[in-house]
């Protein structure tokens, strides 16, 4: 019997692991739908984005008072799970505190632990009062309604009832530690927990073990939910942020990539010997569509960016269009994606793994033409993301689609069009006139 | 002083068998539209100046296909790449000058793949090159300590990582280069971007250039500053728009120093 909370212990601990990596391998596979493209080159200069964007956090800081606060709750995050890793150690072995043999580095372990701890509730809280007190316009968006406020609140108290059940097992661990408690070694420095400890005075010991073990217990269980928590929510990007910052677009940004399908087309054309009349070869491959009208049709770069996005919302507060209150928001684009991914991949998961037709598709049911139109493809989105996220790739991707696929561009942009098309100009004058401003004086 | 400008194509150099050492594209705008054309002039008026070998494709230009591009057109945008990469390597060139931050972008960044590559600069670049080499000289003149604001357009800010070229030549203006809350990296669009230029915005509660405007008449300039033709038109309605025509003047850069070199 005095095995039993080590098994038990191991047998949450296998089921949140494997909980997870099923969560993950379901990721994978559903990126994956999307189609591939090559991003194996310049590895020095991706590693170095990554480490400078994502662990250096260097874009969050452009905004001062949201980054620093973040960076409280990246370091705080990052730091406090070495705890995690003794609080395991402890659970299989049935040890306390087994990295007490650190000694005076224990110490300051501990109280380095339990400051960010207290840091991050602090951070927490204001994120708090800025999402339901001061309402940021940015979290009041459209978009920002249902399951994604519901999101992004329960992040907060999730954190905060994991920060409080670590201090409230240090505290109680500090007031046993006092009491000479058997199994309770001197071990670790409580900055801020000797306060909460005040509380427990007068408790007996069996009392603080049961309130000490109970934070323990509820602390691992909390992180486990939480890691498992993370598949069907924003906060994905604790780990996503990594890659997607990686895979990050290093060329220009104004450097809109050139369908591969339709230069082969155009050189067709300007090939003075080549068959107009030819017959596809036998078993020709069916051509391919132009552009994106779904998600299976965006590459696995942008569905990776899809599924990082934590919709803090700050592309769409530096989108123009958004800024004067058209409908179109370069969050929404992307949560648009991801939405749609799930629900292809729930589809595949219902049906053997296979997607069945469900009438549906990432346009028209998801994103509007109207969101598409009113962009005016510059940047600011892409510059404002802080873990690089490429909306706008999307959006070009799924005009390519509307025109070259179903013509349905606005009337007046098929009027340029064909300007271009008939006198090289979006105008329509005439080629030949090209050269009479130097006649104008 | 009203010299007539010199304006050599590539077909007539090339006939007398000459090479300039850059060609200047001057773009859709800079072609037809009657404001841009005035930029056209004013940089052409520098050129000559400057002594700077130079020529125009004239009737053999045809845009770029950056609207088409960016209104989804991926097919008429390679075949226009294609047929002016058929132009342009037909005269070997080497180097393209424009005061368009549109074609700019699209000749030096989509271009290449399709089987174009030049050097590829932007008309403040290129007129902040001859400054340094000393091929032109600047004496503020007129725009001695005046407000000048400088609007950073999209193609040549954010996508080119173009910011500083413009500004410099604005300080060797002697003018007090002031900025609005969103510039450079931040810099807020026109509107003209992405091919909204050609067609009517959607429904919103505001025109994207009269925020833009409203931005720049914060900064309380004598000049709103412009590198590009389509900004030069959305930012000279907003100002109109904001009924300011009579105080703040909207010009490109190139016009500024061909009016401070009193050309």
């Amino acid at each position: 019997m005095t095995y039993l909370p080590n098994i038990i212990f191991a047998v949450l601990l296998l089921c949140g692991i494997g909980f997870f990596i099923k969560n993950i391998s379901r990721l994978r596979r559903n990126i994956n739908l999307g189609k591939d493209v090559d991003v194996t080159d310049n590895k020095a200069i991706r590693f170095k984005n990554m480490a400078r964007i994502a662990l250096g956090q260097s874009k969050m800081v452009v905004r001062p008072i949201a980054g620093f606060l973040h960076v409280i709750v990246y370091v705080g995050f990052i730091i406090i799970n070495i705890e995690v890793l003794e609080i395991i150690i402890d659970g299989l072995l049935g040890t306390h505190r087994i990295f007490a043999s650190l000694g005076g580095f224990y110490d300051v372990l501990i109280g380095s632990f339990e400051i960010l701890a207290f840091l991050v509730i602090v951070a927490v809280v204001v994120f708090w009062i800025r999402r339901n007190i001061i309402r940021l316009k940015r979290f009041m968006k459209p978009e920002m309604t249902g399951w994604p406020k519901t999101d992004g609140n329960l992040i907060l108290y999730i954190e905060l009832v994991l920060m409080f059940l670590f201090l409230t097992m240090n505290a109680a661990d500090y007031q046993l530690q006092s009491m000479g408690a058997e199994h309770y070694t001197q071990a670790g420095s409580f900055p801020i927990s000797q306060y909460l400890a005040t509380l427990f005075e007068g408790m007996s010991e069996s009392s603080l073990v049961l309130v000490e073990r109970t934070a323990w217990w509820l602390h691992i269980v909390g992180i486990l939910c939480f890691l498992n928590y993370l598949y069907y929510s924003k906060h994905l990007h604790i780990l996503l942020a990594f890659p997607n910052t990686y895979y990050g677009n290093l060329e220009a940004k104004g450097k809109f990539k050139n369908n591969k399908a339709v230069t082969q087309e155009v050189k067709l054309m300007m090939d003075p010997s080549a068959d107009p009349y030819a017959a596809p070869a036998e078993g020709a491959a069916v051509p391919e569509k132009f552009g994106a009208s779904d998600v299976t049709d965006l590459s696995w770069v942008q569905l990776l960016n899809a599924y990082t996005c934590t919709e803090c919302g700050r592309c769409t507060s530096e989108c123009p269009a958004n800024q004067t209150g058209k409908l179109l928001s370069p969050r929404k684009i992307m949560m648009d994606t991801r939405d749609r991914l799930e629900e292809v991949g729930k589809n595949i998961d219902k049906n053997k793994g296979q997607f069945v037709a469900d009438g549906k598709q990432l346009l028209g049911d998801y994103i509007t033409n109207e969101e598409l139109w009113a962009c005016t493809s510059c940047n600011a989105c892409v510059e404002a993301c802080p873990v690089s996220i490429d909306p706008l790739s999307i959006i070009m991707d799924m005009r390519q689609y509307l025109v070259m696929e179903q013509s349905s561009a606005p009337s007046d942009l098929n009027n340029m069009m064909g300007n271009i098309e008939n006198n090289g100009a979006p105008w329509p004058f005439n080629q030949m006139d090209r050269l009479n401003w130097k006649q104008e004086l | 002083m009203q010299t007539e400008l010199k304006v050599p194509t590539m077909a007539e150099l090339s006939a007398a068998g000459q090479k300039p050492e850059v060609l200047f594209w001057v773009g859709c705008a800079g072609s037809f539209d009657d404001r841009a054309k005035k930029i056209t002039k004013a940089f052409v008026k520098i050129l000559n100046k400057a002594k700077v070998s130079f020529a125009v494709l004239g009737t053999e230009e045809s845009c770029t296909g950056d609207p088409a591009k960016r209104a989804g057109n991926e097919f008429l945008f390679q075949m226009q790449a294609v047929t002016n990469i058929e132009v342009m390597n037909a005269y070997e060139i080497k180097k393209v000058v424009t005061a368009c931050p549109h074609c700019f972008n699209t000749l030096k960044n989509e271009y290449p793949e399709l089987g174009g590559n030049y050097e590829v600069v932007h008309h403040t670049q290129f007129l902040k090159q001859l400054l340094d080499e000393g091929k032109i000289t600047m004496e503020g003149g007129q725009f001695k300590g005046k407000r000048i604001t400088f609007h950073d357009p999209c193609y040549l800010g954010r996508a080119n990582n173009v910011y500083e070229a413009p500004r410099e030549l604005i300080r060797k203006l002697d003018a007090e280069l002031v900025e609005m809350k969103n510039c450079k990296k931040k810099g807020l669009c026109c509107g003209a971007g992405g091919a909204q230029m050609f067609k009517e915005p959607e429904n919103g509660n505001k025109d994207i250039n009269i925020e833009r405007t409203e931005q720049a008449i914060e900064t309380k300039p004598d000049i709103i500053a412009a590198g590009c033709p389509f900004c030069n038109t959305m930012m000279t309605d907003g100002v109109k728009n904001k009924e300011k025509e009579g105080s703040v003047a909207v010009l490109d850069i190139a016009e500024m120093i061909a009016s401070a070199e009193d050309l």
